[in-house]
């Protein structure tokens, strides 16, 4: 059937907003469940043949991320002090959002993920709760994702991954030197190493071809569509149920409301500045954890004076971060790890917190290497090797081929402080306030990721690392490319944004799911959960649109 | 001199060049693609470019394996600044007159950073290697050397080569050493 058009004037069932990892997945269900969508994509439409590997292009211009000089974000580190501009977050923007460039991990969360505040109690200064589900609440979704997207993996495998009721629909990726080194080392160490578990096909799968090991995952889009974005798995299902209508080059400014405070439609800039006014009988806000919460502070109204869906005063704060840390190391011969994803081993060893480390917080580390020729030759090699010159060439020539990565996955806590606010004198190219982050890092998050640089040190000292370098810190963690927390989930109207199935607690037919919804952050990687949340979420939208409940 | 993130490589140079830099770029490419060993300048005189040409053969000289020199590094400079770097014009204006006025103060009776003995270019560029317009030629150099071919530089592919980056970009297993069962 023919991808449905829409005219602005219609009423259609529901408007998403992002069509990302969360926006793709809602589109698709409600569209199988019947009903119309508008989906709204600040980005363009590619497709697969438009990706290609120009380094230049997509890891060091990030052509697929939000572009600073059109949409110029400020950051701060504390409230009291002047925001400048600084691309201090990164999103995907395209159809397909971040799926399209990620880097493609995949992992579920830990069932003590959902408890742990419950497990190690209040953290002062912070907002640390349980979440408002349970791992088992969320388990059918984490499944129904992994099979409709396409994930590669070996459940199983982690001896400390929650338990899952289907197996991957895909083995592993085949391993690479990173990963047989990483084994090596760990398994020596008492560590239990598994196969990373990746949105790439490892084989053929619903129509896709398998992944050719090209290795430009991470920043790059997949030209051969073997990375399991949304663009190539579900919202092309979206799309052939002739319901669902992708408009991209469509730019949210403002969700409408009534005088009854319900949601009318969305007022977006349209590929030409103009301002259009989409009407909708619901509308599902998927724009991510920063641009979700900019979309709702914008959309400001006598009835909602401090934004939508923001009694609880809630929307933008609790932002949490990409936090983690790096080692990496040479060793004697060619690992050659630019051929194949960027990830295949890891370990969740480290991942529970443990109060004997004196300090909240955990992590998981994997073996990779996600650096390119000329972004490896620029930020790769240790410090002591000179930054021009012969002996620069010839330490390029050396390390490339032969030097791998430990990547630490770390928590970042919830603190109102670290929000996403409007900037009060900068504009984007459309006039619309700059979104302003202000961040700091929790003294138990730095201590964790510290923590972690010693664990990466050991692992790859195991591994007969001829020589070891880690990675300083705070610059290391910018952008943040995990946006979570920023309209967190709960069941007190005070305390939290949204209702468990992201629902707003003030604006019945207004939902909010992404990585806003996120309570606590796990360790990192949030796409799985973003997407699960999205599937458990588009079940109750479903049941509430189909029983008349929403207009 | 600005230490590069990991997630970020170019900060402030090229990283942040607008959007439909990006197109106009990709126009070029295709211009490079067709032309790939093109010896004319579009933003350079040739006395700017003789010395943009030495400044790039010091950060990745050429000894008996290619360097800056053979990539083409200042075609992919000059190139770049009609393109994405548009917007780094005024930094090398700016900052090859810096060198010209360090250059006449250091080494009175030189005419050029070309003409200066290697001993004496590089001792010049230590003088400079703290600035951001040695970061912003640092950091073009290397992606003449090791960026797409399409963009000008890397001709030929000698920087991939050099490094032993293999373009084919499709691969089977085992891809290294450690992964190939011979250890």
């Amino acid at each position: 059937m023919k991808a449905a058009e829409f005219k602005t004037s219609e009423i259609v069932d529901f408007i998403v907003v992002g069509s990302g990892a969360a926006g793709g997945v809602m589109a698709k269900e409600l569209a199988v469940a019947g009903f119309s969508v508008v989906v709204l994509e600040q980005g363009p439409y590619l497709t697969t043949p438009d990706f290609g590997h120009d380094e230049i292009k997509y890891a060091i211009q990030n052509a697929l991320t939000n572009n600073p000089k059109q949409q110029p974000i400020t950051y701060r580190k504390h409230e009291n002090e002047a925001a400048k501009p600084f691309k201090a977050i990164e999103y995907g923007r395209q159809v397909g959002g971040g799926t399209v460039h990620f880097t493609a991990n995949y992992w579920r969360f830990h069932e003590s993920d959902f408890h742990e505040r419950s497990l190690y109690g209040d953290i002062p200064g912070t907002s640390f709760q349980d979440w408002p589900i349970r791992y088992a609440d969320l388990e059918p979704y984490y499944t129904k994702a992994e099979q409709e997207i396409g994930i590669s993996g070996l459940g199983g495998a982690n001896p400390f991954e929650a338990p899952r009721s289907k197996p991957y629909p895909l083995p592993p990726m085949p391993v690479k030197s990173s990963g047989v080194l990483f084994e090596r080392a760990a398994k020596k160490l008492g560590l239990h190493p598994y196969p990373a578990p990746v949105a790439i096909l490892s084989q053929p799968y619903l129509g896709r071809a398998a992944c050719a090991h090209c290795g430009m995952c991470e920043l790059f889009g997949c030209e051969m569509g073997a990375k399991s974005s949304t663009l190539v798995s579900v919202i092309p299902i979206a799309q052939k149920t002739g319901r669902c209508e992708i408009r991209p080059n469509s730019y949210v400014r403002k969700l409408e409301t009534d005088k009854r405070g319900r949601i009318t439609g969305a007022i977006y800039f349209d590929a030409q500045k103009r301002e259009v006014l989409q009407r909708a009988k619901a509308v599902v806000l998927c724009a991510n954890g920063v641009e979700s919460a900019k979309l709702l502070l914008l959309s400001k109204s006598n009835l909602f004076p401090h934004g939508l869906a923001n009694s609880s005063g809630l929307v933008g704060k609790n932002l949490m971060w990409d936090n983690g840390s790096s080692s990496s190391a040479l060793f004697e011969h060619p690992l050659n790890e630019y051929k194949g994803i960027q990830v295949t081993r890891l370990i969740h060893d480290f991942y529970a917190a443990d109060p004997r480390r004196g300090f909240y917080g955990g992590g998981a580390i994997d073996a990779r290497f996600d650096f390119y020729p000329a972004g490896f030759a620029l930020g790769g090699l240790p410090d002591d090797v000179p930054n021009w010159g012969l002996e620069y060439k010839k330490a390029v020539g050396q390390y490339f081929t032969r030097t791998m990565t430990l990547l630490s996955h770390s928590t970042s806590l919830p603190m109102e402080k670290n929000n996403v606010s409007l900037d009060p004198t900068l504009k984007d190219d459309w006039g619309l306030p700059a979104p302003r982050i202000t961040f700091d890092l929790h003294p138990d998050d730095l201590a964790t990721m510290n923590w972690l640089v010693e664990r990466e040190r050991e692992i790859l000292d195991a591994a007969g690392a001829k020589k070891i370098w880690s990675f300083p810190i705070e610059p290391n963690i910018m952008p943040s490319r995990h946006l979570m927390g920023t309209c967190r989930m709960g069941t007190d109207a005070n305390k939290s944004v949204v209702n468990p199935f992201g629902n707003s607690h003030d604006v019945p037919n207004l939902f909010v799911v992404d990585g806003s919804n996120f309570v606590t952050s796990a360790r990192q990687q949030p796409t799985a959960t973003i997407q699960a949340l999205a599937y458990r979420a588009a079940d109750h939208i479903v049941s509430k649109a189909r029983a008349g409940e929403l207009g | 001199m600005t230490k590069l993130t990991r997630r970020d490589w170019i900060l402030g140079a090229v990283g942040i060049a607008a959007w439909p830099a990006i197109a106009s770029a990709q126009e070029h490419a295709h211009k490079a693609a067709a032309s790939p060993s093109s010896t004319a300048f579009e933003h350079f005189d040739p006395t700017t470019a003789q010395d943009v040409a030495a400044i790039a053969a010091r950060i990745i000289p050429s000894d008996d394996a290619p360097g800056a020199t053979e990539a083409g590094a200042v075609y992919f400079i000059d190139r770049a600044l009609k393109t994405f770097a548009a917007d780094q014009q005024i930094a090398y204006r700016d900052g090859l007159a810096d060198m010209k006025l360090r250059r006449e103060k250091s080494f009175p009776g030189s005419t050029s950073f070309a003409g200066l003995t290697a001993a004496d270019q590089i001792h010049l560029l230590h003088s400079i290697e703290d600035t951001d317009f040695f970061s912003t030629l640092r950091q073009h150099t290397v992606l003449a050397w090791l960026g797409s071919p399409e963009y000008g530089g890397n001709r030929g592919g000698v920087g991939w080569k050099y490094i032993g980056f293999d373009d084919r970009g499709a691969f089977s297993p085992p891809f290294g050493y450690y992964d190939g069962g011979s250890t």
